[in-house]
């Protein structure tokens, strides 16, 4: 049986590449991916922590959050699309309007 | 009830605001349209004018000229019949109590009537409650007899003002106020009733408020009050602080055990006093705070009669006798009474003699006589100074309305040099303005001889008095009798100084005038009747009747260290020996007569005397005639000094102080404001980076002190 740690430590790699993502790129697509990236981590920590506790609660969790995930890509991609038409690029330091 | 027609009481003031209410409704809803569309003024609330045709209102324009030719509006006509109706019938009432009370025993003479708890905060429990006693009930007759009579004289005086009803509005409050602070039973409903006849004297002296020089004197009025009023308030503190109480009966019946425990010490009665005194120096107009009542002649005549004569410029001496058993624990406070009484009395007289406006010299007089009644207050004769106010409410406001009566035959004139020769104009206004200078130069058998000569005798051989006092007194009724004597010798007698113009219009004033002015020289010349005193015969009813209000006082005085006061008093007049009491009768009468003799010399002989004494002492008739420069001097003294500290402060403290924290506070958020918003870069890495900063650091204290517990 493989430790729990190890599902830990393979979650938190994959939320430390989303956050390195979502911190570093300009692609407004690529950050999006790299929220779902980060979600996906955290979804692993959850089931593993419901396996190794014999807790129902984690995968519950971990459907919870898909779900939010699947409604949060839906809107940040037609959000996308709405800037897209608008700026013709997808480039979030060219959204710079707000500021100061 | 056993109290009968006492019950009502309540009645007398509450008629007169009855009017109020019915004569403002009047003046919003009838008259104040009509006027701001004469001035051409959009009207505010929409079409309220109900009452009165098109086309009156500028009648009222030709002041002066006769009569009548304009049909009187129908709101006017019931605004005329209200006002001096709910006088007159708080007038009736009052009599019926007054009656009422007279059938009781002597001592069972107070009626305290409570109508409703009005404060009630911890152990300060104030009720709006009336009283009516032989003191208060003098006051009641007098306020509501004399102010029905002037009621009914301003409805002709006033005939061709604009503003009837609001007139009217202010002169029933005034009724209200003024009979509040006379029937009222404690200090603090007293004073609801001193400042509100306070605001209807501003009222009434700024009436013609588009007059710069009168809505100065109203705010002149208002001020000088203010500073008494504050006396008043510091008095009444005192009073609280050290009687538990603030009602007449309860205050007054525990001064003498207060008195022995010795809560009540003669320095505390002292302070108690001198503050009352001071709120009566600005509502009676004494030193220094009489400087007011001169100004306040800019009002209409009829106003200068009732509040600035008859009734409210007594309200101090009311206070003063009605706090007569606190007077007499504080000796020091009598003398000062005394002695401001005195020397006001021949300070404001000797102003008079100088004066060519008629009203003026009316003004001055009445110091004069307010003087007289403090110092009769001083001596502690305070019968006699509640008889010479009386009698004076009487003389007082006839010259006043006589007075009128005469501005109203010369199309306003007030200026005694273009006047002359008017007795054949206006005979009833000669004849009853004429009993009234002999009232007030004190002829004998007349009102102004019995109560001046009791004030006199008293400040003679009273325990508080001197024969300095009654040197001043004497010199002052002298003086009196002079500048009285040289009004109706300039208005009445002689050649004719009038405009032709004038002379033409010159007219006897009408039946609503005249009336009051006939009735008032009655009283004039009857109303001293009931105070003659025991040496000329009479019995002094007047005495007997407010014995029970100021003899329990003496009684009670006397248990004290300053063991003094009406007692004492009245035993020294009957043990001084009544030869002694008719030798200095005749000789304030002698001063008197000197005063006609030489004004009948300089005014009627030898006319040009007067201009010639003014040329030869040019300094000391300037001094005079400029009223010793005495505003001159406040002004310079202390309202300069009073502008410049303002002035001072505003700058010093209010622009650099408080703006300065304010301001700096303001300036303090803005500065760092600027620099904290250029974190808000614009790039959404950078907000997600902070957002990842910030988790890290929380997480990583989380997990510091979960290792460090």
């Amino acid at each position: 049986m493989i430790a729990p740690s190890a599902y830990l430590l393979l979650s938190a790699i994959l939320f430390g590449i989303g956050v390195a993502g979502v911190v570093t790129r300009k692609n407004v697509l690529i950050i999006l991916m790299s929220v779902e990236l980060m979600l996906n981590g955290v979804n692993v920590a959850f089931v593993a922590a419901g396996s190794y506790l014999g807790d129902v609660g984690g995968g519950v969790f971990a459907f919870m959050v898909m779900t939010v995930a699947a409604a949060e890509a839906a809107v940040g991609l037609a959000l996308l699309i709405a800037l897209y038409r608008l700026k013709e690029t997808v480039d979030i330091t060219e959204l710079k309007v707000l500021k100061w | 009830m056993v109290n009968g027609i006492l019950d009502y009481l309540w009645l007398v003031p509450a008629l007169p605001l009855l009017g109020v209410v019915l004569n403002g409704a009047i003046a919003l809803y009838a008259e104040r349209p009509l006027l701001l569309k004469e001035a051409g003024l959009p009207l505010a609330g929409g079409h309220g004018a109900g009452h009165g045709s098109h086309g009156d209102a500028h009648g009222a324009a030709s002041h002066g000229s006769a009569d009548g030719h304009h049909e009187t509006p129908a709101y006017r006509k019931l605004v005329a019949f209200i006002a001096p109706a709910v006088v007159g019938a708080a007038f009736v009432v009052a009599l019926l109590c007054v009656l009422s009370l007279a059938s009781r025993p002597a001592d069972g003479r107070t009626f305290v009537q409570i109508l409703f708890p009005w404060i009630q905060a911890g152990s300060l429990l104030v009720p709006a409650a009336l009283q009516l006693d032989p003191l208060s009930s003098v006051m009641a007759l007098v306020v509501t007899g004399v102010g029905f009579l002037i009621h009914v004289y301003s409805v002709g005086y006033m005939s061709h003002e604009r503003a009837f009803a609001r007139y009217f509005v202010y002169l029933n409050l005034f009724m209200f106020a003024m009979l509040t602070l006379v029937l009222a039973n404690n200090y603090l409903l007293m004073f609801v009733g001193w400042e509100g006849v306070g605001l209807c004297s501003y009222l009434l002296i700024g009436f013609w408020y588009e007059k710069q020089s009168a809505s100065d004197a109203g705010k002149k009025a208002f001020v000088a009050n203010r500073i008494g009023d504050f006396g008043v308030l510091l008095a009444m503190f005192l009073v609280f602080w050290t009687f538990g109480s603030l009602s007449y009966t309860e205050v007054f019946a525990r001064v003498p055990l207060l008195r022995e425990s010795g809560v009540l010490t003669t320095g505390l009665a002292t302070a108690i006093t001198l503050l009352l005194f001071l709120g009566a120096t600005g509502k009676s107009a004494q030193i220094p705070l009489y400087v007011w009542l001169p100004d306040a002649m800019e009002g209409p005549t009829p106003v200068s009669a009732l509040i600035h004569a008859a009734t409210m410029v007594t309200a101090g001496v009311y206070m003063v006798a009605r706090s007569s058993a606190l007077f007499l624990l504080a000796p020091d406070t009598m003398m000062v009474v005394a002695v401001i009484g005195a020397v006001t009395a021949i300070f404001s007289a000797t102003i008079g003699i100088c004066q060519t406006d008629i009203k003026r010299v009316l003004a001055y007089s009445t110091v004069s006589q307010l003087g007289y009644m403090f110092l009769a207050c001083g001596v502690g004769a305070f019968t006699a100074a509640i008889f010479h106010l009386m009698t004076h409410a009487f003389f007082k406001a006839l010259l006043f309305l006589g007075s009128g009566s005469v501005i109203h035959a010369l199309s306003g004139e007030q200026d005694m040099r273009k006047m002359g020769g008017l007795k054949k104009y206006v005979p009833v206004t000669f004849v009853t303005m004429f009993a009234a200078t002999l009232a007030i130069s004190g002829i004998p058998g007349l009102s102004g001889f019995f109560s001046k000569d009791e004030i006199l005798w008293q400040s003679f051989s009273s325990s508080h008095g001197s024969p300095i006092l009654w040197g001043i007194g004497a010199l002052a009724a002298g003086i009196t009798a002079f500048y009285m004597f040289r009004l109706v010798f300039l208005t009445f007698f002689g050649e004719s100084r009038m405009d032709p113009e004038v002379e033409r219009h010159a007219h006897e004033s009408p039946w609503t005038m005249t009336v009051p002015l006939t009735i008032l020289a009655v009283l004039s010349v009857a109303g001293g009747w009931i105070g003659i005193p025991a040496v000329l015969g009479g019995s002094n009813r007047f005495e007997h009747w407010l014995a029970p209000v100021f003899h329990p006082v003496a009684a009670a005085g006397a248990h004290g260290v300053a063991a003094a006061g009406a007692a004492h008093a009245a035993e020294a007049v009957a043990h001084h020996s009544t030869t002694l009491e008719f030798g200095l009768m005749a000789l304030s009468v002698a001063i008197a007569l000197c005063g006609i003799a030489l004004a009948y010399f300089l005014y009627r002989v030898r006319t040009g005397k007067p201009a010639e004494i003014a040329s030869r002492w040019p300094t000391l008739y300037d001094v005079v005639y400029n009223k010793y420069y005495i505003d001159e001097f406040y002004e310079w003294a202390v309202i300069r000094r009073i502008v410049t500290f303002s002035t001072g402060l505003w700058q010093m403290f209010d622009a650099l102080f408080i703006d300065g924290i304010v301001n700096g506070i303001a300036d303090l958020v803005r500065g760092a404001g600027d620099r904290v918003r250029r974190l808000q870069g614009g790039v959404v890495g950078g907000y997600a980076f902070s957002l990842l900063a910030g988790a890290v650091l929380l997480v990583g204290y989380i997990l510091y002190r979960s290792v460090v517990q």
